[in-house]
């Protein structure tokens, strides 16, 4: 290998080092017993014990958070990309007045800082006794995550050349058939992409999750694992346990579509 | 099959382009109509219009005696052809070919009967379990052609079908077109900007500019007696001549109201010795074309003389920078009108 090509192995390696030390971390803290964690840390693990893991699920009872997140994600997600894909392929398709003033629209939704419309919201959904249930944070959700599903799709849509439906059009199709039999089997990997960055943004979020919850029982996971901490202790082991467990089906997810998730964001990138 | 018929239709998008104006046109049942034309001039959004995929804004659309006007693609019975194919990529040949039929509710044994009986005929048996981009560009375009024969339309429309072919399979196509025309008796409108696939495709021909009608007529009509200028430039390859310059008087046919131009085929001028002939002209540049010479000349002056195209059989004598004299057919001499173009017996009895 000569020098010139050596330089980018360098600093790649650098970089990946840098991003998946903590994670490598992470995984060696949880597998320690709490006593060892800020006595005798080290890089090389020994002594490795489940503790944690087993205090998450008896003690703990993360089963819930795990449930309510994947109920709550799934839930988002589900809705986001039936109304939202429905929605991006009328504003990919047909024309009418003032729609590219609805796509600003759309997108300016998004802007607000998530902060600002907590208040609101919260007062709309105690008067709709929507607290602390899972309909209380799927359509918060929904506010959030809409407008991105809808943006992504639009320009999924807008690659594909519009005779297609026209000829299915043309063949006895209604423009909703169409639509399904053609330009959803056709836009499948920007709707998995799409999918996907809404269940994972869904999965992470935190504030609405906070929030609009109340006790354990609706918890989402960032919100139980925030709420590890007594008063006078922090499980750190417990809490990068927990973290680990919240991680696999995003990294599950992402792992099974990985291949779909890369030709659904450079869709287009080239003509082929 | 039926009949299709446009009353008075016209096309103004929303951005005030004018697409269409004034159009009446009647396709006969059976009938194969070629709108032809050079691009922009409407041929397209003409087709798009039948088919129901774009509205009219002014007068109506009859397929049949259906007023079609304001129905949906999908409830018009006819198929279409595009320039793209817009085959469906994630389907195989077969559930290309069965796609229209299946939509349309047919039993599976229907289905299965006429497409093989569209297989057999565009010779697609082979592929017919291959995906799209699997095919070359002619089979992409023989499925195309398929899926609108196992439909069995009212009406067959082609959008420019042959233009992502190369020369070779171009001409072949364009004779499996014209034999599967006869075969099925079907009425097509076939939309192109190639006036040669007009020309021998089409029953009658419809020349449009700028989204009017110029002239409805056989193709050997259109060539002979073409309505105005523009048709007479447009169609037949190499363009007609045109002489705006003084007429030789022993070309011209009396006093002319409003002045005319003289337009003549490059094949309806022979070239001959000087002195005898209606203009004199020199020779600039000669093109072998294997059986004749298309030799471009320049009538008096050889810098400034108007640019004169003729057609001669292979004669040595042709040789650039000689002086030769022309003699144009009396019985194939044009006349139009130098203001609006239009042909003058039209005009002038």
């Amino acid at each position: 290998m000569n020098s010139r090509s050596r330089w980018p192995v360098v600093v790649v390696g650098l970089l990946v080092g840098a991003s998946a030390f903590p994670f490598y971390w992470a995984i060696v803290s949880s597998f320690t017993p709490e006593a060892r964690l800020f006595q005798a840390p080290s890089l090389v693990p020994t002594n490795l014990v489940l503790d944690h893991y087993r205090a998450l699920f008896t003690e703990r009872n993360f089963w819930v958070p795990i449930r309510n997140s994947l109920v709550v994600a799934g839930a988002t997600t589900a809705f986001c990309v039936t109304i939202g894909a429905l929605c991006a392929y009328a504003l990919a398709r047909l024309q009418f007045r003032g729609k590219s003033m609805l796509l600003g629209f759309i997108l300016a939704v998004s802007m607000f800082p998530q902060i600002s419309v907590v208040p609101p919201l919260y007062l709309v959904l105690r008067s709709l006794h929507l607290i602390n249930t899972y309909p209380g944070l799927v359509l918060p959700y929904l506010t959030f995550a809409m407008p991105l599903t809808v943006w992504l799709l639009v320009g999924f849509f807008r690659q594909l050349p519009p005779e297609l439906e026209e000829a299915a059009m043309v063949d006895g199709a209604s423009r909703l058939r169409a639509f399904r039999e053609i330009i959803v089997p056709l836009a499948l990997p920007g709707l998995a992409t799409t999918a996907i960055l809404t269940f994972v943004y869904s999965w992470n979020e935190f504030l609405f999750a906070l929030s609009f919850t109340l006790g354990p029982e609706r918890q989402t996971v960032p919100v139980a694992i925030a709420l590890f901490r007594g008063q006078y202790q922090v499980p750190w082991g417990q809490i990068l346990a927990a973290a680990l467990v919240a991680t696999a089906p995003v990294a599950l997810l992402v792992l099974a579509f990985q291949r779909r998730i890369v030709q659904g964001l450079t869709a287009g990138a080239v003509k082929g | 099959m039926a009949s299709v018929r446009l009353e008075n239709v016209g096309k103004v998008y929303p951005n005030g382009h004018v697409a269409a104006r004034g159009l009446d046109l009647v396709v006969g049942d059976g009938e194969f109509m070629v709108l032809v034309g050079p691009s922009g001039c409407g041929k397209s959004t003409a087709l798009r219009m039948i088919a129901g995929l774009e509205t009219p804004t002014s007068g109506r659309i009859l397929i049949g005696d259906a007023d079609v006007t304001s129905l949906p693609p999908q409830e018009r019975d006819i198929a279409m052809v595009f320039q793209s194919y817009a085959l469906y990529p994630h389907m195989t040949v077969r559930q290309n070919l069965a796609f229209g039929l299946r939509m349309r509710g047919a039993p599976p044994e229907a289905i299965d009967a006429r497409l093989a009986e569209a297989a057999r005929v565009l010779a697609l048996e082979e592929v017919l379990d291959r995906k799209p981009a699997q095919l070359s560009g002619g089979q992409r375009q023989r499925v195309a052609l398929g899926r609108a024969i196992v439909r069995e339309p009212k009406v067959f429309l082609f959008d420019e079908p042959l233009s992502n072919l190369d020369a070779k399979l171009r001409v072949e196509t364009r004779a499996e077109l014209a034999r599967l025309h006869r075969r099925l008796g079907a009425t097509v409108v076939y939309v192109t900007h190639d006036q040669e696939e007009a020309m021998t495709l089409g029953g009658r021909v419809a020349v449009m500019r700028d989204g009017i009608l110029q002239q409805v007529a056989p193709p050997m009509e259109v060539y002979r007696r073409p309505a105005n200028r523009f048709v007479a430039g447009f169609v037949g390859s190499p363009g007609m001549n045109f002489l705006s310059g003084p007429v030789p008087p022993s070309l011209a046919r009396g006093a002319l109201p409003g002045g005319a131009i003289l337009g003549i085929r490059p094949h309806d001028i022979a070239i001959v010795a000087p002195g005898s002939a209606d203009l004199e002209a020199w020779v600039d540049v000669v093109e072998p074309r294997g059986s004749e010479l298309l030799v471009y000349l320049r009538l008096g002056d050889e810098h400034t003389g108007e640019e004169i195209r003729v057609v001669a059989p292979p004669e040595p004598a042709i040789q650039p920078e000689r002086r030769v004299g022309l003699a144009f057919d009396r019985a194939r001499l044009h006349w139009f009108e130098k203001e609006s173009g239009r042909r003058m017996e039209d005009v002038v009895p």
